[in-house]
């Protein structure tokens, strides 16, 4: 029985106008496209010097700034307040001022003091620019060992140790974690669609009134989505691979494994909507709440432990968190299966939890 | 071909000694205040084409749609092919095939896709389906659809092949929810030819119906007024109770007595 209705769901996603190229080509053009939206790295940061010392070492420290490639000075000014200016126009991103006696104060006092401020527009542009200049300057006081003081900075010493994502390439961190959210659109709205869609049609009428059990029903929805979800990742895989080199440092098993167990989990979610749904309109709705949520707590743009606890408990309910955290241990880590076995047992309880609802909610009679 | 079997020689078969297949006793289905199936009694025998009259609204498919195990009624008891229909709805459907009024078999799947379909569905062999299928494509004469998307066919065929989808898996009753709706004389002629047919090989019909004409085929007939059961008996014997010259007279008499709107 299951055979006939997996064969006709194939006929159906096949005989779809848009339906076959929305799978083959969406994963692409996602892979493609979204990384750079997605891309955390700052360049062209647009500094203004106000250099009221003219040192030798204040010199120096505008060479290690002209060094480095994220860091432009587009100007030297005389007063902070002109300085200030520029920022206001939106000429600059962030002045370094370094007062009079600089160097004097470094040789005398072994202590000096210089002025960072950022405009802090755009926050995660700003803090990310102040850490930069911060580095270099860190970098500077170490060479001559001596400590200057930055003003108007994070308080706390800032030593960043990047380990596994040693270029500090966002996409090596975004490609994996995308590739879960096109897993999560096509393997959880299309199941959305499907029965709601049958429901209007009428179809749905005439499989209720046969024989069929709830089980083998919901396994001929399921089913489908599965395979498709097997291809959708594996076109992810190629992408990554072919356009920004990137290869699980694990092993793609351990990948494969994963996405098999996360996508009957998404699906189910799918059909559970469908099932309530009475109509399309009402299952787009639905789904698309509950998929904005699930791709926003699920820590693919913010880091997850960098929301507040009561926001994390909400998105441990998200099985995106688990599978993009698989992705992307296995990805830059080389994570192994047993390392990942809480993220496992959590899927293979969404996967259970889920489709039990979506077999239960599912009514034959009414 | 089809033999053309005329409603009067059915109507000297005698059913009293059959066995019933369809047992209605005081069924009854509210929704909130609104009585849809009002305390209905009735029984159905097999072999037998029942004609279940009624205006719009009068509660032709609610009840229908609770004998085929799609809805739970209120009140009341009812057999089906000799399972409760509250306890054993899923038995019930084994036996039973359906044609639903909004037409409803898959429009993007071909003739014989779906005809394949809903006989795996009841369980047939994949050979017995394949040879089945040919010999009713022929039966209709539908060989050089066979391919055809549903959706191309015309109305009337498309009806026909959901009637031969409802009894390809030979179930004990047929429900036909008013089958032949928007289709032309010529085919619902062709329509009730396979209806005979399917009798004559003992399929119970239990069939609705807005054409009077069409009620004076069954073998008997149950008319429908604001949900309850007014008038129950052969065409000849209603004929002859209400002094009518046809059952759309009968009909037409007991239906003004409706103070339901149309829903």
């Amino acid at each position: 029985m299951l055979g006939y209705l997996i064969e006709k769901e194939f006929k159906q996603i096949k005989r779809d106008w848009i339906l076959p190229k929305l799978i083959l080509i969406f994963p692409f053009i996602a892979l493609i496209l979204l990384p750079y939206a997605a891309n955390f790295d700052i360049k062209d940061i647009r500094v203004v010097v106000v250099d009221n010392d003219k040192s030798s070492y204040s010199n120096q420290i505008l060479n290690k700034l002209r060094a480095n490639t994220s860091i432009n000075i587009n100007y030297i000014e005389d007063t902070y307040a002109k300085a200030m200016d520029l920022i206001q126009e939106d000429r600059a991103d962030m002045i370094i001022n370094i007062p009079s006696g600089f160097e004097k104060d470094y040789i005398v006092n072994k202590n000096s003091k210089l002025l960072i401020a950022v405009n802090t527009v755009n926050g995660m542009k700003g803090s990310i620019s102040a850490m930069y200049a911060q580095n270099i300057i860190s970098d500077f006081s170490l060479e001559k060992n001596s400590s200057i003081q930055v003003i108007n900075s994070p308080s706390m010493e800032i030593q960043p140790l990047y380990a596994f994502n040693k270029t500090l390439n966002y996409k090596f961190f975004m490609v994996p974690a995308l590739m879960v959210m096109i897993l999560t659109l096509i393997c959880g709205f299309l199941p959305a669609f499907n029965i709601v869609g049958e429901k209007e049609k009428g179809n749905m009428e005439q499989i209720n009134v046969s024989p069929i059990t709830k089980p083998v029903f919901i396994l001929s929805k399921l089913i489908p989505y599965w395979i498709i979800g097997a291809i959708v990742i594996s076109i992810g895989f190629l992408v990554a691979w072919l356009f920004y080199g990137i290869t699980p440092q694990g092993s793609i098993f351990t990948v494969y494994i994963f996405s098999f167990i996360f996508t009957l989990a998404i699906s189910g979610l799918g059909l559970v909507l469908s099932n309530y749904a009475q109509t399309y309109q009402q299952a787009v709705f639905m789904m698309f709440f509950f998929i904005m949520i699930l791709i926003l707590m699920s820590g693919l743009y913010t880091p997850f432990n960098s929301m507040p606890p009561w926001a994390q408990a909400i998105g441990s309910f998200s099985p995106l968190k688990y599978f993009i955290d698989v992705m992307r241990c296995v990805y830059l880590k080389g994570s192994n299966i047993v390392e990942l076995l809480p993220q496992l047992y959590a899927l293979l309880g969404f996967v259970v939890v889920v489709n039990t609802w979506a077999i239960l909610s599912y009514r034959k009679k009414n | 071909m089809m033999v053309k079997v005329s409603g009067m020689l059915r109507s000297s078969i005698n059913y009293k000694f059959m066995e019933d297949v369809i047992v209605v006793r005081d069924l009854t289905k509210r929704f909130g205040h609104f009585v849809a199936v009002d305390n209905i009694s009735f029984n159905v025998k097999k072999g037998e084409i029942f004609g279940f009259l009624g205006a719009n609204g009068a509660g032709k498919t609610t009840a229908m749609r609770i004998l085929c195990g799609l809805s739970r009624p209120t009140s009341g008891e009812a057999s089906v092919g000799g399972f409760d229909i509250r306890h054993e709805s899923e038995k019930i459907k084994k036996n039973i095939g359906y044609m639903s009024q909004k037409f409803s078999l898959y429009q993007d799947l071909k003739v014989w896709e779906n005809i394949k379909l809903f006989a795996g569905i009841y369980g047939m062999k994949r050979n017995e389906i394949a040879s089945k299928t040919d010999i009713l494509l022929k039966e209709l004469g539908f060989e050089k659809e066979k391919n055809t998307l549903v959706k191309d066919l015309p109305l009337g065929w498309k009806q026909k092949l959901a009637f031969s989808v409802a009894i390809f898996h030979n179930p004990k009753i047929v429900f036909l929810d008013e089958p032949t709706g928007g289709v032309d004389p010529i085919t619902r002629r062709q329509f009730w030819e396979m209806i005979y047919n399917a009798s004559q090989k003992g399929i119970t019909v239990f069939v609705t119906t807005h054409y009077m004409d069409e009620a004076e085929y069954c073998d008997r007939i149950s008319i429908m007024v604001d949900g309850r059961i007014e008038a129950m008996s052969s065409p000849k014997e209603l004929k002859r109770e209400y002094n009518a010259e046809s059952i759309d007279e009968v009909f037409t008499l007991l239906a003004t007595k409706s103070t339901r709107k149309e829903i």
